[in-house]
């Protein structure tokens, strides 16, 4: 057949259409390998609620517990440190907790139920380093004015000691108060809260 | 079907043996392109005959990769990508299995000599004008190879499963979740679990021993098809093709090999003195190259007080620190400067206008208030920027001439200023956060990005040289 002969249209058609099939399907082959990446079944069923007795716990210390494999902190805050906290409007980023990174029930001053614990996840919301305890009121090379918190070694973000952020820094958010709810008075559970709370 | 016919191979070599071996030659030449491939890649490759020291870097970043394929082969015979054992085992291979020590130090040390030699290969590159028409592919190419040159040290650094091995990962993964919209989901796929866990580290050894080392050799061969289509740069930055002799040869050109060969045999040497330098008596560096936190197993709840990438990520990684939220207005203020920059320097009315709306929808993404992006994501912006802005070098550079020896002060200063720059924040980068620190780094920040944006001004503008019409030796 010489090349007059050839139907131009229909060839294109058919090149067109097999490129069309054949990219639907590599498209298709695509999807189990990128499925295979999510987490699994077993990773997803891992993260059962914690449960911790904070009878313990000292006034003024901290206690980490392991909840999704992240750190969940317990502080057991001294007046001296809820007055720092009712001192510190100025200098944080959203003092009164407008954006959602706490329950409806940990909403308020304190972001706790019982002003006496704070319960949060202590992982920097910037990039999720865990923050270290700095909990003394004096100045410190970051900030003269210290007025007790946490300090972000990966990259200077400051929190006070109700997780709230500090303007300025790279982290843009309150750590998160994770769901939890209490048992009794010095029994509380991670990553479970009572229904409609 | 009988063989392609082709002439008989003529070795000329050992003496007595020369008919049996060009006899066999011919044979496999006759099935396989071998003479074309020996003449056309050495033999009768013409590299321009002035290359310097700095032409080293190529032939090293070669050979600092087969270092690295092979010390990794033997390095997977003895480890387990498990988080339960994976750190225990790095321990083993140190303590005993016989060698483990010297074969491990020999990679730790290879993948910062990786990074040593491609900066001085890259910086040849900018001196030189090797990223100039014709040669644009080249760079691409190069540039590609060291973004996944990233991606495998980063990959490779959570197989020890130390401090720095978790806490590394975790915040490079977490730069994904910054981004709007699919940020988490899409962290939470690279993770495979919704913290750093045994399925990050599993398939993380999945892309470091397979996936990048086959992507590396696919694009290191592609720079080298891409360098032997148009032929090497010279420190002059003349073309050599442009002279040559009654049989097609350029006249500056000299063959590859035994030239070239045998001389980068002699950098091979010094390189290999150097290398193993280090391995013998400094593998850690200093905590530079082996940083001391990641001999501490992997804890998930605590972060090591001080953290900080491995040097050769530390320059992006300052500028990653550099933009907070107070320094987003002075960005917003560069960004408006460059369009009015465009503005007054531009005929074209669509360019302006164009400028003029990307520009204004930066400046509201970083100042507008409530449509405003937060600092974080715009760190993590900037931090992509340094790194993929290399690629636009070649149409960035308006200079008439290629080759910093015919440059004039204006280039020769910004490259100097940007070297300095690129060091200053390699340094803040290793260190913990200051005021001080931050400001240096915000500084920096902008004279970085200024070095490649301002370019076509200070390159066009700039007091030339006459280039010579054949290379200087």
């Amino acid at each position: 057949m010489s090349e007059k002969d050839t139907d131009q249209g229909k060839r294109q058609f058919l090149v067109a259409a097999t490129t069309v099939a054949g990219g639907v399907a590599a498209g298709a082959a695509a999807v189990p390998f990128v499925a295979s990446m999510l987490p699994s079944e077993r990773a997803k069923a891992a993260g059962a609620p914690v449960e911790v007795d904070l009878s313990t716990l000292a006034p003024g210390e901290r206690v980490t517990v392991e909840w999704q494999g992240k750190p969940v902190w317990i502080v057991r805050r001294t007046k001296d440190m809820l007055d720092a906290i009712r001192g510190n409007d100025g200098n944080v980023a959203d003092p009164q907790s407008k954006k959602k990174m706490q329950p409806a029930y940990a909403t308020n001053e304190m972001r706790a139920i019982k002003d006496e614990y704070l319960v949060v996840v202590g992982i920097c919301t910037h990039l999720g380093c865990s923050p270290v305890s700095k909990f003394a009121k004096q100045a410190e090379a970051f900030d003269p004015n210290w007025q007790g918190g946490f300090y972000c070694p990966c990259h200077g973000s400051l929190f006070d000691l109700a997780g709230r952020v500090y303007k300025n820094k790279p982290a843009p958010d309150n750590l998160v108060v994770p769901p939890h709810k209490y048992l009794s008075d010095t029994r509380i559970v991670i990553g479970e809260d009572s229904k409609g709370a | 079907m009988a063989a392609t016919p082709k002439e008989p191979v003529q070795f000329s070599g050992a003496g007595p043996l020369n008919a049996p071996i060009g006899g066999l030659l011919t044979w496999v030449d006759q099935r396989f392109p071998l003479m074309s491939l020996w003449r056309d890649h050495l033999s009768q490759y013409y590299a321009p005959k002035n290359f310097n020291f700095w032409y080293f870097f190529g032939g090293l970043a070669m050979l600092v990769l087969m270092i690295q394929i092979v010390t990794g082969i033997f390095l997977v015979m003895h480890y387990k990508p498990s988080a339960a054992e994976a750190f225990a085992s790095v321990e083993y291979i140190m303590r005993d299995v016989p060698m483990g020590w010297f074969i491990r130090y020999m990679h730790s040390t290879g993948a910062s000599a990786f990074f040593i030699v491609v900066y001085l290969h890259m910086f040849r590159g900018l001196m030189y004008g090797s990223y100039r028409q014709p040669r644009e592919l080249i760079w691409i190419f190069g540039m590609l190879i060291y973004l996944s040159l990233m991606a495998e040290a980063f990959f490779g650094y959570l197989l020890p499963w130390g401090q720095m091995s978790f806490w590394g990962a975790q915040v490079i993964i977490n730069l994904f979740d910054a981004l709007p919209l699919i940020g988490p989901d899409l962290s939470t796929w690279i993770r495979g679990d919704f913290v750093i866990s045994d399925a990050t580290l599993n398939r993380f050894f999945a892309f470091h021993v397979i996936a990048l080392p086959l992507v590396l050799l696919g694009l290191v061969a592609a720079h080298i098809m891409a360098l032997h289509e148009v032929g090497s740069n010279n420190p002059d930055g003349v073309e050599i093709k442009k002279h040559k002799d009654a049989q097609g040869r350029p006249l500056d050109g000299i063959p590859f090999h035994p030239y070239y060969t045998v001389k980068d045999m002699v950098g091979v040497v010094v390189f290999l003195f150097l290398f193993f330098l280090v391995v013998f008596f400094a593998p850690e560096m200093g905590g530079y190259f082996l940083e001391f936190n990641n001999f501490i197993p992997a804890d998930s709840l605590k972060t090591p007080p001080h953290i900080a990438p491995v040097w050769y990520f530390t320059p992006y990684y300052s500028i990653l620190r550099a933009i907070t939220e107070d320094f987003m207005l002075v960005l917003a203020i560069g960004v408006a400067a460059y369009v009015v920059l465009i503005w007054l320097t531009t005929r074209d009315v669509r360019v302006k206008l164009a400028a003029s709306v990307i520009g204004i929808a930066v400046i509201v993404l970083m100042i507008g208030g409530p449509l405003a992006i937060e600092a974080k994501v715009w760190g993590v912006a900037a931090m992509g920027a340094a790194t993929l802005i290399f690629f636009l070098l070649p149409w960035l550079d308006r200079s008439p001439v290629k080759s910093i020896r015919y440059k004039g002060p204006l280039f020769k200063t910004a490259l100097t200023i940007f070297v300095i720059v690129f060091l200053v924040l390699g340094y803040y980068g290793t260190q913990t956060v200051t005021p001080a620190g931050t400001l240096i780094s915000q500084v920096g920040t902008l004279i970085y990005f200024s070095f490649f944006l301002l370019m076509p001004w200070y390159s066009a503008m700039d007091k030339t040289k006459p280039e010579p019409d054949r290379v200087t030796m």
